[in-house]
This record gives C-alpha cells, structure tokens and sequence, in this order.
C-alpha cells in the first residue's frame, strides 16, 4: 500500500539550531502518529515539514494531498462562518456539523471565541476532504464536547482510509497511533 | 484561478477599501489646481504629468493589506496546502489589484482631466497610457508588498522600495502625454509595464515562500 506520508532521515534546522535529526515516520490509510514533546521540540515545525511549508535540512518528505491545521484559523474575517469556510469546501460537506457549530454558521468569523474557532478550523480540515490531516495541537482551547467531536472525526477519518499526523502537549486518545518522541 | 480573483476583489471591496485609491485620486486632482493657481495653459501642460504621479501613489495605497493580511491569517499557507503555487497566487492577486484600481482610475481621469484643463487628446493619450502603465504599477506594488509582508510598518518601507522602481513607468507614462505618438514613449511604456507583470508574480512568489522561513 502507497504511503499517504513519508519522512526519510529527515533533520530540522531553525535558526541555526538542529531541533532533531533522521527523524524517519511512515503514515499509510488508517494510520496515526501522535508528536509529543516540550516547548520547542520542534513539534509545529515537524507538522510544517509534513505539510510542505519548510524544507528539511536534510532527508525527504513526500506525501500526497494533505489539510493542514494549525495556530492560524485561515478564515476571513469579515464573512460569516458558512460563507468563510465554503471557500475552502471540497465537493460539499463542510464540517459544520461534524464540528457542532452548524448554528453558527451566519455568525461573523471575527466574534467567534478562541474554542468555537479552533473547531471551525478542524471543519476546515474535514472539508478540504484531503486523506491526511495534518493537525498541530487540535485540541487547544476546546472543551469537553469539542474534544470528544475531534477525537470521533478523526477515527471516521481513518475509518474512512484517511490518515492523521497530530501534534500534541495533552492527551488526546487516537487508538495505536505511532508515537513520535521529540526533544 | 478566476475564484481566487473574486476573493481578491470581494476583499478590496469590504468596507469601502476599493474607494480609497479612487478618491485619493480625484482629491491631488482637485489640490493641484489651489497649489498651482488658476492658469489654464500651465495647469494644462503639467497637470498631466500630476495625474500620473497620483496614479503611481493610489497604486501604492494598497501596498500593506495585498499580502500581509493572508499570510498572517495562514490562507497562503493553506492555498499551498491545495497545490495552488505562490506563482499563482500572486497573479490572482495581481488581476484583482489591477481590477480594483486600474479602471475605475481611467474613469476618474476624465474628471480630473476637465479640472486641469487637459485638451481632449491629450485625454485621450492619458486614458491610453493609463490602461497601459496601471498593470506595470499593479504588478510593482505586489512585488514589494510580497517582500515586505510580514515586516512591522512596512507600509513606509514599501514607499521608498517601489518609487524608484517605479520610474521608468512614470517618464514614459507621462512623456507620452506632451507629444503623442511621435516620441515612441507608448512602446517604451508597454515593453515596461509587460517586463514587470510578466516578472511580478515570480518575484512575489519566491518572496512569499522565502518567507516561511
């Protein structure tokens, strides 16, 4: 089966400094990797070498489509939340429900809270249709029910052949997902 | 593509924002007149020479929210994520610029041209030039708004990085206007102006990957 993901001796500079070194991870349909470490390890920066967004150092990245969620929320802020996100939609669907956050869908990107825009980010994810997600601390800033709608789209999305690479300081229950120890 | 190019007129629409290098226009068009004094015949022989400095400034007022609003919000990350290049993105952003200033300016000249007593062909090579060397102003500002995203107050720096440049456009711009057709400063201009639309969004591009680092 074709890797959906594949990092081969891959080493990270920032700055001059070497955050890690022949970092090798394989992802293909229905597989996770969950990324831990501390403040620093070079967790996002892993998630952007994934995404394509910064150049390894050294070894090589390849992967096929990919959705990426990170920090940024990629929504204009003017429109309202239907309308911002249906740039970004792929053939219909657009996570809204998937997220729980469908009754805001006329409301205005800019009033949205720090949680109900990290979900609008995850519906991001969920409607670019792309077989890896590419997820940088999803969890942040969500609460109970959020987290439970995360952690049940992305078991649909590897259900569904999909795979996940995720990010995380705090737990976050994706079953036999690969563990990737930074730092 | 042609989605991309909504976006970019839809943003340059919000709030009025598509207005302001219009009005900025009209107004130097109405100030220079008080600053020169009631002259006919000297209004007329440099008024179109002021029109086209206003034209390079209105060009400029956009400079500060063409990129740097869709790199900080992560839509260029997330275009690349779609396979879209930077390439593309930036002549998205070039048409919609060209599109949001360019013509309404050759609308307002012909106000404008009437308060600086402008005869009628010399109107008539204004709006030609005009159409001709506002897509050369349009892919300037994108270039130097691609480098200067992600800066703090780079709006000033973004001044003196695209006058200079912008010079070639300006002689040929406005020479065309004193003598017409004779002087050759109209293929002077469109070599000008198709030089830089054709390199803008390379440069763009290149600025905005170089950026991620």
């Amino acid at each position: 089966m074709s890797a959906l993901l594949a990092l081969e001796g891959v080493t990270c500079r920032r700055g001059g400094r070497i955050l890690f070194e022949g970092l090798d991870l394989k992802l293909t349909a229905g597989e996770a990797a969950l990324v831990t470490g501390p403040n620093g390890a070079g967790k996002s920066s892993l998630i952007r070498l994934a995404a394509g967004l910064l150049r390894p150092a050294a070894g090589t990245v390849e992967r096929g489509d990919a959705a990426l969620a990170d920090e940024h929320l990629a929504l204009d802020e003017r429109q309202c939340l239907a309308d911002a996100l249906s740039f970004w939609v792929v053939n219909g669907g657009s996570g809204l429900e998937a997220m729980g956050i469908a009754h805001l869908a006329d409301v205005p990107v800019r009033i949205l809270s720090a949680g109900q825009r990290k979900r609008a980010a995850l519906a991001r994810v969920i409607a670019g249709k792309a077989a890896l997600w590419l997820l940088d601390e999803p969890a942040n800033g969500l609460d109970a029910d959020g987290q439970a709608r995360l952690e049940a789209a992305m078991a649909a999305h590897r259900a569904a052949g999909g795979a996940v690479l995720a990010a995380t300081h705090q737990p976050l229950a994706l079953g036999a997902a690969k563990p990737v120890t930074l730092g | 593509m042609i989605a991309l190019i909504l976006r970019e007129l839809r943003l340059a629409a919000a709030g009025g924002a598509a207005l302001l290098p219009l009005i900025f226009f009209l107004l130097v068009a109405t100030l220079f007149p008080f600053a020169v004094g009631p002259d006919g015949p000297l209004l007329a022989r440099t008024g179109g020479g002021a029109l086209w400095m206003a034209a390079l400034l209105a060009a400029l007022l956009p400079v500060d929210r063409l990129i740097e609003p869709d790199r900080a919000s992560g839509v260029l990350d997330q275009l690349a994520m779609r396979g879209i290049s930077e390439e593309m993105v930036a002549l998205a952003k070039l048409a919609g610029h060209w599109l949001s200033f360019g013509p309404p300016l050759m609308l307002a000249a012909i106000p404008a041209a009437g308060l600086m007593k402008l005869q009628q062909e010399v109107l008539v090579r204004l709006e030609l030039s005009l159409l001709i060397g506002t897509p050369g102003l349009a892919a300037l500002t994108l270039g130097v708004a691609a480098l200067t995203a992600g800066l703090r107050r780079s709006a000033a720096l973004a001044g003196l990085l695209m006058l200079p440049l912008a010079v070639p456009l300006l002689i040929f711009g406005a020479g065309h206007l004193e003598r017409g057709n004779e002087s050759g400063a109209l293929q002077w201009l469109g070599a000008i102006s198709l030089l830089l639309v054709a390199g803008a969004p390379f440069a763009a591009g290149a600025a905005i990957r170089a950026g991620r680092d």
